[in-house]
């Protein structure tokens, strides 16, 4: 399959900062592609880069094999929800989901059809002669939406594009996004600081760390095995555990991380399955957070969190608890 | 309790928090009613009365005569000049100030926002009156334009412009090119503050989102950024036209002596002693000013704000 994206080496500096550094990378047709790392770690330049906003510094960028380095924004087939959505406050609806026809010299009618259509799409017939400034930010958010799909992208970009949605409307919007992606067949890439966003909608995820990819693959693949301490801890805070501690706990002597909910409470003198081990620990905390409870216990100069179902718990704070995981869940990894 | 110091007057106010704000805005609501709508409901006032053409003295009955006067011919030769220059000023203005703003707006930051700022401001700092007879001196058949003309070789260039029929004149101190010059000069701060303020609050993500969607610079510069820069720039243009149709100084010090609206309601109100024919000339003006407003409206030159 052809690469809808393609990165060569590719840079970009301001000044001394890198904000991308050295970055390559292959997106391929139809993926559903996030880019997730701190604020700051280059993703929504790399973003920018792929838009035509910004324009490397050193690299090779591809979009469906043609050259993207010095083509403007408005040469590319490409477009972009934008995160505090852009949306024209001089034009209703309608006319900001037609724009991109309009520029185009699409006849007015055929584009306030297609731009109800569009609108269809997200849910917001009805809504073209209303105002921006009218709408809810779940509704701008689907404006915003809207207003690029029209133009019918090989690829969709979208910057942090549930960031400023309550928690609820954002578990909604994720899943019409995967849904959309689906039935439209085009390339997502969206940027996010946000794990479980990435983790559940992308198949594919790259992890940015000050200007570089530090990980890409499939969701559970990053999830399961990470390979430095960074993508172990950014992305959802995995148990990191000392060379020494793993090694004494049937491991190799590296760094290895450990899935909270991977671990499970045992009795002191209990017979374990084969491929299990065990450790004790003095319980620091122990948090209430509905269908499972967190209990941080240090062992052995370790902090180890575990999740662990609600109706288990007969512990608190200062208790001496045995807990027990699978040797396997200690995933080795690089010490960064 | 022990802390607790009594403090009656917070307390009482705190339980009203309206009678507070009256108190606040009583003197300028004053300021506004009395001393400001009453001076013009006098004016308005004095427009309907007429002057006795044998006595000289105001007579206090209701007539609509004196607006009768403004149509005659010397009369309305004197709206429509005033007119006309203060829309050609307004539209120099507006042309002349777009890419200062724009300017100051997208590109300038730090020390030169600083500068921009300070170049636009400082002419506002000195006295009008010094900068007007400046001009006349700059202006004057003997002053720096002609010289650097001359110097150049451009003299047959001014020259032609100054045989212009109506526009011209002996020298451009002496021509309504000079008065339209100074009075560009004069009021362009007024047009480019409210511009820049206007394009400094347009996102620069609207403009990325713009391109994004196809649209070259030249689109994006006409269906993004210049109806947004609208409202600002009609606000500079209320200034520029109100301000050059006021006026009284200017004409009189440079140009021809052809009388403009402030001129005449100066001259009317002095030594021709009728005052409902000055205010008759002071209500046209205003009058503009309201179907000027709401024509921009209409337009939707505010539907950004």
């Amino acid at each position: 399959m052809q690469n809808a994206v393609s990165f060569q080496h590719v840079s970009r500096h301001f000044g001394a900062v890198r904000a991308v550094d050295d970055v390559s990378l292959d997106i391929a047709e139809g993926e559903f592609f996030a880019m997730l790392g701190p604020s700051g770690s280059g993703k929504t330049t790399c973003l920018r880069l792929i838009a035509g906003f910004e324009q490397p510094t050193s690299g090779h960028i591809e979009i469906f094999g043609t050259t993207a380095e010095g083509l403007p924004p408005y040469r590319r087939n490409v477009n972009t929800v934008f995160q505090d959505y852009a949306l024209f406050p001089h034009m209703t609806v309608g006319e900001n989901v037609a724009y991109g026809l309009m520029i185009r010299g699409v006849a007015r009618a055929e584009r306030e059809a297609q731009a109800i259509e569009a609108l269809k799409m997200v849910k917001l017939d009805g809504f073209q002669t209303r105002r921006p400034s009218q709408l809810s930010g779940g509704q701008r958010q689907r404006v915003a939406l809207a207003r690029a799909l029209v133009n019918k992208p090989r690829v969709l970009l979208l910057d942090e594009p549930l960031g400023a949605l309550d928690l609820k409307l954002r578990e909604q919007m994720q899943d019409e996004l995967k849904a959309l992606q689906k039935q439209l067949g085009i390339t997502f890439i969206f940027v996010t600081h946000d794990q479980g966003e990435a983790l559940s909608m992308a198949n594919r995820v790259a992890i940015f760390n000050e200007g570089k990819i530090v990980q890409a693959g499939a969701p559970s693949d990053v999830y399961e095995r990470p390979r430095s301490r960074f993508v172990a801890d950014f992305v959802g805070s995995a148990n990191v555990l000392t060379p020494d501690f793993n090694a004494r706990h049937g491991g190799e002597k590296t760094w290895a991380s450990l899935r909270p909910e991977k671990i499970r409470l045992a009795l002191p003198k209990e017979k374990l399955p084969t491929g299990w081990t065990s450790a004790t620990g003095l319980v620091t905390s122990v948090s209430y957070q509905g269908a499972v409870t967190r209990i941080v216990i240090t062992s052995e100069g370790n902090r180890i969190a575990a999740m662990v179902p609600a109706r288990d718990l007969t512990t608190s704070e200062g208790d001496t608890l045995t807990f027990a995981w699978p040797r396997s869940a200690a995933v080795a990894m690089e010490d960064a | 309790m022990t802390a607790a110091v009594a403090r009656p007057g917070s307390d009482f106010f705190f339980r009203r928090p309206g009678l507070l704000t009256l108190i606040f805005l009583l003197p300028p609501l004053l300021w506004i009613g009395i001393v400001y709508l009453g001076s013009l409901f006098a004016l308005l006032l004095q427009s309907f009365y007429s002057l006795d053409e044998f006595s000289g003295l105001v007579l206090h009955e209701f007539t609509l005569s004196t607006y009768g006067h403004l149509l005659e011919y010397s009369n309305f030769a004197i709206l429509l000049r005033t007119v006309l220059m203060a829309a050609a000023v307004t539209i120099a203005s507006a042309i002349l100030a777009f890419p200062i703003a724009y300017y100051a707006a997208r590109y300038a930051r730090g020390w030169s926002k600083a500068l921009f700022y300070l170049a636009v401001m400082m002419p506002l700092w000195s006295s009008y009156l010094v900068k007007v007879y400046a001009w006349k001196l700059i202006l004057a058949k003997e002053g720096i334009v002609t010289w650097v003309a001359n110097q150049l070789y451009l003299g047959w260039l001014l020259d032609a412009v100054l045989a212009l029929p109506t526009v011209g004149g002996p020298s451009l101190s002496i021509s309504y090119i000079g008065t339209f010059i100074v009075f560009v000069y004069i009021w362009l701060p007024y047009m480019i503050l409210p511009t820049q303020a206007a394009l400094e609050r347009v996102p620069k993500t609207l403009i990325e989102a713009s391109a994004d969607l196809g649209a070259t610079p030249g689109q994006t510069f006409r269906t993004v950024i210049l109806p947004l820069a609208l409202p600002g720039i009609v606000a500079g243009s209320i200034f520029t036209f109100s301000l050059t149709l006021g006026d009284y100084i200017i004409p009189q010090i440079i140009g021809n002596s052809r009388p403009f609206i402030g001129s005449t309601v100066y001259a009317l109100q002095g030594t021709a002693g009728d005052i409902p024919l000055a205010a008759a000339f002071t209500v046209v003006p205003i009058v503009i000013m309201g179907i000027y407003l709401v024509v921009a409206r209409r337009m939707g030159a505010f539907d950004a704000l």
